[in-house]
């Protein structure tokens, strides 16, 4: 697999760790209840097809990346700055 | 009273020749700065680089060679003063931090090196996928490390200093793979 670092060009998936789904830049606020928070925490969709997730580029750059790939045929089909997607 | 002598991450392990390939210490390479320019500061910091040191901040993946100051792009939103001490007007626009004692660096020479490093490293080192002045934040022999080509034929390679012993013996083993079966 192959993964584009929006900074540093396509490279190699080892030099990434994975660190599971991009809701995670979709913090709840404090007063959002906990359903919304054990939500964030704790439940995730197991997809199989298109999903997106974040990858940090450990052995490069040091970038936070969302990957939107597929987990199905592991494509791979966009990648962006975790910075960019959060804002 | 004892006088205590600086020693190099590699005294007097390297030259290490196998073959065509050579892996050498370069001991010299100091003082060595890390620039980490504080949010939207990029510009302001390339300016004042230029003014003081006659150099602009890398772009990612680029090495900018000088006569007495180089900069090495070193990561996001970093790079690698090397050769003088900055200016401390920079201080101003960005984070510095000495590093002249924190990394170990080797230049990689000779027919086949790109052979050996092919072995340690997940990128395309061949001169038409990284030419003179490429560098790259990538691992070699699953240590985070910057590698960067100076010439068609040398490579230099900066790995954690605690790395450094075990870095020589895996650019060793890989050469001498090299030069066993090519």
């Amino acid at each position: 697999m192959r993964i584009t670092c929006p900074i540093c060009g396509e490279r190699d998936r080892r030099e990434f760790y994975y660190s599971g789904h991009a809701m995670a830049l979709d913090r709840p606020t404090e007063d959002a209840g906990s359903d919304a928070w054990d939500d964030y925490l704790h439940n995730r969709d197991n997809t199989c097809g298109e999903m997106q997730d974040l990858w940090y580029h450990e052995m490069g750059c040091g970038a936070w990346v969302v990957v939107t790939r597929n987990t199905a045929t592991h494509e791979v089909i966009a990648t962006k700055l975790a910075e960019e997607a959060a804002s | 009273m004892v006088k205590l002598e600086p020693t190099t991450p590699l005294q007097g392990a390297t030259p290490v020749e196998v073959g065509t390939m050579v892996v050498q210490e370069v001991g010299d390479l100091r003082p060595v700065t890390s620039i980490a320019p504080y949010p939207g500061r990029q510009k302001a910091v390339s300016d004042l680089l230029k003014k003081a040191h006659g150099i602009t901040f890398p772009k990612p993946n680029m090495f900018l060679p000088g006569k007495e100051a180089s900069c090495l792009w070193f990561g996001r939103d970093m790079a690698l003063l090397i050769g003088v001490v900055p200016d401390p007007a920079l201080a101003r626009e960005a984070a510095l931090t000495d590093q002249s004692d924190a990394w170990a660096v080797l230049s990689l020479r000779g027919d086949g090196i790109e052979a050996a490093l092919a072995r340690l490293c997940p990128i395309d080192t061949r001169l038409k996928q990284f030419p003179i002045n490429s560098t790259a934040r990538t691992e070699v022999a699953h240590m985070m490390s910057s590698l960067t080509r100076m010439s068609e034929t040398e490579f230099q390679l900066m790995i954690f200093r605690a790395f450094a012993r075990t870095a020589l013996h895996e650019i060793t083993d890989a050469m001498e793979g090299v030069a066993a079966r090519g």
